[in-house]
């Protein structure tokens, strides 16, 4: 087939993935857009295949069916809960298949022998080696957060003082041997060393990295996966492989971005597991000593019947105690008790970006209930009670007035101005910073100790026989 | 290599496009944006069937390679765009 026409084609099927992504910015039109976005696809896929450049159909027919079926299983089973995972998971595939991809292309040149000589051919090899770079970490990276995700191993840092020293040790062997190979391409153990050394640092960068700060790690991982497609659309001279790697690349980036922001912590910070030092060691005794209040259920379905307006906070104890459809039907009855019930939603509640938005939905909150932290902020001042269920970092006045504090100048949800506010959580054991939360001991605070999902079924029962 | 400047210019408007684009989806749609460019990122699945069907003059690694970038691709494009249209469904449900 004429390439002219192929790569029109190809012009096509981005065209088709641009106003696939532009659905995507209201949820009217989402589906719709990811449909567009399909279909681009689709066109993408069945023009490569009637090319002529294609040989052998047994490898191709056999990986689509096993991935078709293993991606359809995933897709359809998954639990709404189990979705960071997911994601991990897809990353990861992403990155494998543009290693894969890549090491392919490479071993068809016969070893490196078929490039040309000079500039050109190693331009073309330092396109391949980047591919092989970027998709190992990819895909080492993504499967070491799908296990911290899972708890196949602990979700909290793993690590030792140095690691950030063999990382660099790594890095910088890897970009070397890339170095070595664009000017001996044939040196096939500088290769192979050159995608160990890369799957290495996949793990090793990603295993210090845990809990609150996941969903850095899931955005920043999804950009790679698309920078790898767009390091194997330069390999094979591909326009729809490098717009849409770009596409999803940036897309990536800018989700790392707002997660980083949301916790007032630079990327490298993120990547080094670096948190602020504080200036003094806050003792949690002394801030709650004896001003912590406890309350049962009913005496918070009292409160909640005569509110007006109440917010409710999600974090990722909602989603650890599966408690999004009881925090729903506590919802319900409040509003059919006439009180306005809104969500507040943080940008890093949980372990990936938009993870709350998702279980709330899928609990069947109208998303306009779900409101973000700077629309729902200047609200709180006239809610008569905020209930927080398994939030805890996100809450802490600390972050806006301690200026010690190691968390200082990261935004929060400024719970403590509603009239109460009501924690829902287990213990007072602190959040991922590791910080007391002076929240808890505020004069205006109940703490409901227990499982969330146990607690709101209380509250809601407590409340609906008032 | 005027080849190659292209399709680095194509790279950066692309970014630049993605950027503007993506700044505009709101922050509940940002786990589907997520799984849907994922899929998008499946296209990898276009040069992996070229890496896969490259003929009998090939050796195993290469076709091993390729099958493994194709299963992978596929996952990401099916896996993606089903999980993506689940979850799209249920914001949709509401109005």
């Amino acid at each position: 087939m004429n390439t002219n026409l192929v790569d029109l084609i190809y012009l096509i099927s981005a065209i088709f993935f641009i106003l696939g992504i532009k659905g995507l910015t209201k949820p009217k039109t989402a589906v719709r857009g990811n449909m567009l976005s399909a279909i681009g696809m689709l066109i993408a896929v069945v023009i490569t295949l009637l090319d002529k450049s294609i040989v052998s159909y047994e490898y191709i027919i056999a990986g689509v069916l096993v991935g078709g079926a293993v991606g359809g299983i995933m897709a359809t089973r998954i639990q709404m809960t189990s979705m960071p995972q997911m994601i991990a998971l897809l990353n990861g595939c992403g990155g494998g298949a543009s290693l894969g991809l890549a090491a392919a292309s490479y071993l068809l040149t016969s070893g490196g022998e078929g490039y040309e000589s000079g500039v050109m051919g190693g331009i073309a090899v330092s396109f391949v080696m980047l591919t092989v770079l970027i998709g190992s970490v990819t895909m080492t990276g993504s499967l070491v957060a799908f296990a911290k995700l899972q708890e196949l191993i602990s979700g909290q840092s793993i690590g030792f003082s140095g690691i950030k020293f063999l990382n660099a040790a790594l890095f910088i062997s890897a970009i070397t041997m890339l170095g070595m190979l664009c000017f001996d391409p044939t040196n096939s153990t500088l290769f192979w060393g050159l995608i160990a050394a890369a799957c290495i640092l996949g793990i090793t960068i990603v295993l210090p990295i845990g809990g609150a700060d996941m969903p850095v790690v899931i955005a920043l991982l999804n950009s790679y996966s698309g920078i790898a497609a767009a390091a194997a659309g330069f390999i094979m001279g591909n326009t729809v492989l490098i717009v849409s790697g770009s596409l999803v690349g940036a897309s990536g980036l800018i989700l790392t971005q707002i997660m980083c922001v949301a916790m007032n912590r630079s990327l490298t910070n993120v990547l080094f597991g670096v948190m602020a030092e504080g200036s003094e060691a806050v003792d949690a005794d002394e801030i709650y000593a004896g001003k912590v209040k406890s309350a049962q259920a009913e005496e918070i379905a009292m409160i909640l019947e005569t509110a007006r307006r109440v917010v409710i906070v999600p974090g990722f104890g909602m989603a650890m105690a599966q408690a999004q459809h009881a925090v729903r039907e506590l919802s319900d009855v409040l509003q059919a008790n006439g009180t306005e019930v809104e969500f507040a939603i943080h940008p890093v509640a949980g372990r990936m970006p938009g993870h709350m938005n998702v279980l709330l939905a899928e609990a069947e909150v109208p998303y306009d209930q779900l409101v973000e932290m700077d629309r729902i902020n200047p609200t709180f001042e006239q809610t008569d009670v905020a209930i927080v269920i398994g939030a805890n970092d996100v809450t802490n006045p600390m972050a806006r007035e301690d200026k010690g504090s190691p968390i200082y100048g990261m935004p929060i949800l400024h719970v403590d101005k509603a009239q109460t506010v009501v924690v829902i959580k287990r213990s007072l054991s602190p959040g991922f910073a590791g910080l007391p939360n002076p929240l808890f001991a505020m004069d205006n605070t109940l703490m409901v100790y227990g499982d969330g999902k146990k607690a709101v079924v209380e509250i809601t029962a407590a409340l609906a026989s008032a | 290599m005027e080849m190659i400047v292209m399709q680095l210019a194509l790279f950066v408007l692309s970014l630049f496009l993605g950027v503007e684009l993506i700044t505009k989806v709101p922050p509940t749609l940002h786990t589907p944006l997520m799984s849907g460019t994922n899929a998008i990122s499946g296209i990898t699945l276009v040069g992996a069937v070229i890496a896969a069907g490259a003929g009998d003059s090939a050796s195993g690694l290469v076709h091993g390679l390729g099958f493994i970038a194709v299963v992978m691709a596929t996952i990401n494009v099916i896996g993606g765009y089903l999980v993506t249209n689940r979850m799209l469904a249920m914001f949709k449900r509401k109005n």
